[in-house]
């Protein structure tokens, strides 16, 4: 069970990140397109892959009682404060400077683009931060 | 077709294919482990092996680092079987500080905001979360104001 649970997220990673540097979200020079209007491809992947994720999210817990691997389905709970809208206007802001995200940083090193490194430092050293601002 | 083009100078396939290997990733994560999963929180929970802070190790964070591991790792893995299959090798021309700003200032705006891109932007939206959806048009409104600013002021690339 543990092994097939591991399993299954280093699958669904794999898939992930195929994903990303298929859909060049990986380069961050066709973000930055994107970001200045010069291609809207990025809306396509956004578009695409909320689609097919609304579908399961919708119909999964419905044709199954529960997960394969695991005991019950979790829900990605977001709460409308001042953190949330604030946060994400900063996250916004980064995202602007370098057209690297999370995900697509650790994907893009994966791939050979080794200055993500610099990218990967920063994301760890503002998430430490974040955390050191939070009383526990 | 002439504004089609001009929207999408490099044609959507790619895009589409792309979007929907990511849809179908997140979708076998829930089919096969019930877990609904953006990457930021990665970068907070991985702190809880080295820091003490009270912080890092709250029982959500503790309890799901290593399967954020494991995510993290399949993440790379599988661009660098796009890399070695489908793909090309490039390196990014975009300068050291912007990446290392950039990725500061994301980092920290993602974990205040509990989620990123794939959080709020796809398994948020895909879960009707109005907080998430609001968080997406927050962020993309913020994200293109920069690029743009940093291309009139530095013409960086």
């Amino acid at each position: 069970m543990r092994v097939a649970f591991f399993g299954s997220v280093l699958i669904a990673g794999a898939l992930f990140g195929f994903g990303l540097s298929y859909s060049a979200m990986i380069k961050p020079e066709v973000v930055l397109s994107f970001l200045r209007y010069e291609d809207f491809g990025l809306l396509w992947v956004l578009g695409s892959a909320s689609l097919t994720t609304m579908l399961t999210y919708q119909f999964l817990p419905r044709l199954m009682r529960k997960p394969l691997f695991d005991k019950s389905f979790r829900e990605h709970a977001a709460s409308l404060d001042r953190n949330t809208l604030v946060g994400a206007a900063i996250f916004g802001i980064g995202w602007g400077i370098s057209g690297v995200c999370p995900g697509p940083a650790l994907a893009g090193l994966g791939a050979g683009n080794w200055p993500m490194l610099f990218s990967l430092v920063g994301i760890f050293a503002g998430a430490y931060v974040q955390g050191r601002m939070m009383k526990s | 077709m002439f504004e089609f083009d001009l929207l999408f100078p490099l044609g959507i396939t790619h895009y589409l294919i792309g979007g929907l290997f990511i849809g179908f990733a997140v979708s076998f994560l829930f089919a096969t482990t019930g877990l609904v999963g953006g990457m930021s929180t990665f970068f907070t929970s991985t702190w809880s092996f080295v820091s003490r802070w009270e912080f890092f190790n709250r029982e959500a964070f503790v309890a799901s680092r290593n399967w954020r591991i494991a995510y993290a790792v399949g993440l790379a893995v599988g661009a660098l079987i796009w890399m070695l299959t489908v793909g090309d090798a490039f390196v990014t021309t975009i300068s050291w500080w912007q990446l290392t700003l950039g990725g500061f200032v994301a980092g920290f705006g993602a974990r205040l905001s509990n989620g990123c891109t794939s959080g709020h932007g796809i398994c948020g939206i895909a879960s009707f979360q109005l907080p998430s959806l609001l968080a997406v048009l927050i962020f993309l409104g913020t994200a293109m104001i920069t690029a743009q600013l940093m291309q009139k002021l530095g013409g960086l690339s």
